[in-house]
């Protein structure tokens, strides 16, 4: 049991999350790729007429039982197989966010950025609603994120992905180390 | 007549709707439902399945951690590069496997792949994405997963990222490809 309530090395989850491409191949010829569950809720609430969203979204049900399956497992990771020690964090890391007042470790998530009460401070609706919003368009932009195009597309050995992916770690390069600095100075 | 099939085979997409089989297929053509079968909707729950095991690890291995995510960024671990180098060597071998023995599907459909075209957007939407992460120490997986984990204020992220998705198909015909 110690095993499972530690933090899992990167290679063990690196194998578990490389097996769920041939799983979801294997079960039902699906593609692994979970951005465009954000696009099937738009064609399946809100399409209002936009050619993009005009698609038959049930067949692709699938991809929110698959979601639905990531939130209850990790509900079950969470509360039933809690490591007991505090999380680990780079000191640099550690020492640049309490600079910043950043210093509750709950989580996985900091609380003192992402919590109710901070929702509707100007840190908290830059990170939150901001990033969130980036997150959503930047990955249909792409016509994908790190599922579908790091994982799924390198996988497949395409070009494009390789590039998608070289741009989202670009743009996470910039925003963590040039433009966050001063959002978490709000 | 007695219905002896439990499912049927559906009529391609591409015969039905062409122009959405090739708004769907041109510039995503990851994330969609390659098969042509129709079954009853708790056929799905396998991929729940296959969820649960891949959401217990992104939280056991702390992917979903927002602490990683910009470690990763400034290279302070090498968790991170670890993880998705691992999942990448693992899943094209699989693939070459999957291709090389003609591998079907548990229903006996054959497995196929599809080239992606380039586009401008890999660029553009790349980094947008890009910012987004290290904002959110999140990609589209880990949100959900991180709700899970009891951070309920994710769901305000996830309905802006549903937002950010609309708001891209609103303007995609205007933005550079």
């Amino acid at each position: 049991m110690e095993f499972l309530t530690q933090p899992w090395p990167w290679w063990t989850a690196g194998i578990i999350i490389g097996l769920t491409v041939p799983a979801l191949l294997i079960l039902g010829n699906k593609h692994f790729g979970l951005s465009s569950n954000f696009r099937h809720i738009c064609a399946a609430c809100l399409p209002a007429n936009i050619k993009f969203f005009q698609y038959d979204w049930k067949k692709e049900t699938w991809n929110f039982f698959f979601v639905g399956g990531i939130v209850a497992g990790a509900a079950i990771a969470a509360f039933l197989l809690k490591n007991p020690d505090p999380i680990q964090i780079h000191p640099d890391l550690a020492g640049d966010l309490a600079s910043y007042g950043v210093t509750r470790v709950e989580g996985l998530v900091p609380a003192d950025l992402f919590s109710w009460d901070n929702l509707l401070t100007l840190r908290g609706l830059l990170l939150m609603i901001g990033g969130g919003f980036l997150v959503g368009f930047g990955t249909r932009y792409a016509g994908g994120c790190t599922s579908g195009h790091a994982i799924m597309g390198l996988s497949t050995l395409q070009w494009p992905s390789l590039v998608a992916t070289i741009f989202f770690m670009a743009g996470g390069f910039l925003m963590a180390n040039l433009i966050l600095p001063y959002i978490l100075a709000l | 007549m007695a219905n002896t099939t439990s499912f049927k085979v559906a009529e391609p997409a591409a015969a039905t709707t062409p122009e959405t089989d090739f708004e769907v297929r041109s510039l995503d053509t990851m994330c969609v439902n390659e098969s042509h079968l129709k079954h009853p909707w708790w056929y799905n729950l396998k991929y729940s399945l296959v969820g649960i095991f891949f959401g217990i690890t992104f939280v056991k291995a702390e992917i979903i951690s927002w602490y990683r995510i910009q470690e990763m960024f400034r290279l302070e671990s090498f968790h991170m590069y670890g993880v998705i180098g691992t999942a990448v060597a693992v899943g094209a071998l699989s693939v070459f496997l999957i291709k090389k023995w003609r591998i079907k599907t548990i229903y006996g459909e054959p497995i196929t792949f599809h080239p992606k075209t380039f586009n401008k957007g890999q660029i553009f939407g790349g980094l947008l994405f890009g910012f987004g992460w290290a904002m959110t120490g999140a990609c589209p997986g880990p949100l959900f997963a991180q709700v899970g984990t009891g951070a309920t204020v994710i769901l305000v992220t996830i309905l802006s990222a549903i937002a950010g998705t609309w708001v891209y198909g609103y303007f995609r015909d205007r933005l550079p490809h």
